[in-house]
């Protein structure tokens, strides 16, 4: 009777253990999916990039320090990605990656403020269409990345909840990194100047 | 997250679901057509050895078939008759900047979900609404009439296709596609049977044919059972007349519900359900009926597309009968989710 008992709690114990296994790796390997996720818009983002920039130059002759800027902070960006290829993001990749691309993003949108203080640029057809392309990456970045920091807090808080924790170091569980703003540049406000005087 | 387990249980209970429906519809056909067999059955039992007796369940095996052929064909038709039905033409090249701008913010809200884009059409009407139907995440469709493209700003644009893109997470596609094409079928086989019954003369003359003399009573009651077979045969008439309507209450009861869950999960995919709230009243406020979307698919839009003056007032008739829940409970949900109105302010908020 005893060993029957018994045999019964391994058996739950072990089913136990085999779903709160196969449910971390089912999330982590989420998390993975959710981090190319947001690979595909940054290098979708940097790809646009130059478009733009010859879109814009001839008609934005005396804002040269915001398109360069521009360019500076893509390639920056750039740079960083490379090591980025196939395997899972390292808490410092994810910090490195999200500190460029904070600069970038607060460089565009710099950019961006400033075309809309040109209404003749704005009105040309093909920076308007450019622009919603531009809208559109930015806004696919956020959600990529929203994607990714609720799927890497729902896989750190299963893996470190109690007793799911116990079986976290078998399924090779680490918490995963979350992107976060770390560079002020992004949370500052955008400066427009609009006296229109030449700049050197 | 605590709305992604949500989530999750959300998927499961859609599946479970479906696989109800399947089953009761299933028992509910053996009960219309192999129900009919026994009653035949019993009554062609006493007859002399030279009468018809019913032993082969014909009735049962015809409609089993019938049943099955027409749910399979409208399960695999449905979403593109759906479509169809609309006068949507799909979205592949999109040349304008509105259409551009559709084709980005359902590619942005798929990212959001990390779901695939799903196809994108637009229906020829002025009315605002929307509306997603499918399989399953793979095979989705999101459809938008030309009304809400003009009438809504990018943000509100996004929300509503949110509101759709939950609606394929949730499985909602599946579950509704697989109703739609179960009411059809009940509905369709429904008409042709009463019409049998009513202009048909002997009611189980149409489908009972097949003269055949069997022997072998297994199963002998004696005579005393001629009341109960008088009442099953009356609850088995009746359940073919109401047949299409007990079907119909049971896609309007599973369809009503999805909608909160489905605004939910739009604040949870755009983190901004205010401009759900907006698109909502916009919608709202356009009160012409959406015309080229027909009865059928009216569980599968965002607003409902007929009875839109049941939604206005949170009466119990509109809780009962509308596919949709009351417009302004849903707006007051969203604002309060966007900490514009407090929760205490929310009728029948749990």
């Amino acid at each position: 009777m005893g060993l029957i008992v018994l045999l019964i709690i391994v058996v739950v114990l072990g089913f136990w253990f085999v779903g709160v296994y196969n449910g971390l790796v089912a999330l982590k390997n989420q998390v993975f999916n959710a981090w190319k996720q947001i690979d595909v818009q940054l290098k979708r983002r940097h790809d646009l990039i130059p478009n733009l920039v010859e879109t814009v130059k001839g008609a934005m002759n005396f804002e040269r320090d915001t398109l360069e800027a521009v360019v500076t902070a893509r390639n920056k960006a750039i740079a960083v990605q490379a090591p980025a290829a196939g395997a899972a993001p390292s808490a410092q990749q994810v910090q490195q990656t999200a500190a460029a691309e904070s600069q970038l993003t607060g460089a565009l949108g710099r950019l961006f403020a400033v075309v809309e203080a040109y209404p003749d640029l704005k009105a040309t057809g093909n920076v308007a269409q450019l622009q919603e392309e531009l809208t559109s990456t930015e806004n696919k970045i956020a959600f990529a990345r929203q994607l990714y920091n609720d799927t890497a807090t729902q896989y750190n808080t299963k893996q470190q909840q109690f007793p799911a924790n116990l079986v976290a170091g078998f399924a090779k569980a680490a918490p995963a990194e979350l992107w976060e703003i770390s560079d002020a540049a992004e949370r500052e406000n955008v400066k427009v100047d609009l006296s229109m005087n030449p700049k050197k | 997250m605590s709305e992604n387990g949500n989530l999750f249980a959300q998927q499961e209970a859609n599946r479970r679901r479906s696989r109800r429906l399947v089953i009761g519809f299933i028992l509910f056909f053996a009960w219309l057509g192999f129900g009919g067999d026994f009653i035949f059955y019993e009554y062609t039992k006493g007859a002399g050895p030279g009468a018809y007796h019913h032993v082969v369940p014909f009735f049962g095996i015809i409609l089993t078939i019938i049943a099955a052929g027409m749910a399979w064909w409208a399960w695999t038709t449905g979403p593109k008759r759906v479509l169809w039905s609309t006068g949507a033409r799909e979205l592949t090249d999109p040349q304008t900047p509105q259409e551009q701008q559709l084709d980005n913010v359902v590619e942005e809200m798929a990212v959001a979900s990390g779901l695939p884009k799903p196809k994108i059409w637009i229906i020829p009407d002025a009315d605002p609404n929307a509306l997603a139907t499918g399989h399953d995440a793979n095979t989705s469709s999101i459809a938008v009439t030309q009304g809400l493209l003009d009438l809504c700003s990018r943000d509100e644009l996004q929300a509503v296709v949110a509101h759709e893109m939950g609606h394929i997470k949730n499985l909602d596609v599946r579950l509704m596609t697989q109703l739609a094409a179960l009411v059809g079928a009940v509905t369709l086989i429904g008409d042709g049977v009463g019409r049998m019954f009513f202009y048909g003369g002997n009611p189980l003359g149409g489908l009972g044919g097949g003269r055949r003399s069997g022997g072998g009573d297994r199963d002998d009651r004696g005579g005393g059972n001629g009341v109960l077979l008088i009442v099953l045969l009356v609850f088995w008439i009746l359940s073919w007349i109401l047949a299409p309507i007990i079907m119909r209450l049971m896609a309007l009861g599973v369809s009503r519900d999805r909608e909160y869950l489905a605004d939910a999960m739009s604040a949870q995919f755009t983190r901004n359900p205010l401009s759900l709230a907006t698109a909502l009243g916009k919608i709202e406020d356009a009160d012409a009926p959406t015309k080229s979307i027909k009865g059928g698919a009216a569980q599968m839009c965002i607003a409902d597309p007929t009875g839109r003056h049941l939604n206005s007032k949170e009466g119990k008739l509109a809780e009962l009968f509308g596919t949709h829940p009351p417009m302004a409970l849903r707006i007051a949900r969203l604002k309060a989710m966007g900490y514009q109105a407090p929760p205490a302010a929310i009728p029948g908020s749990r």
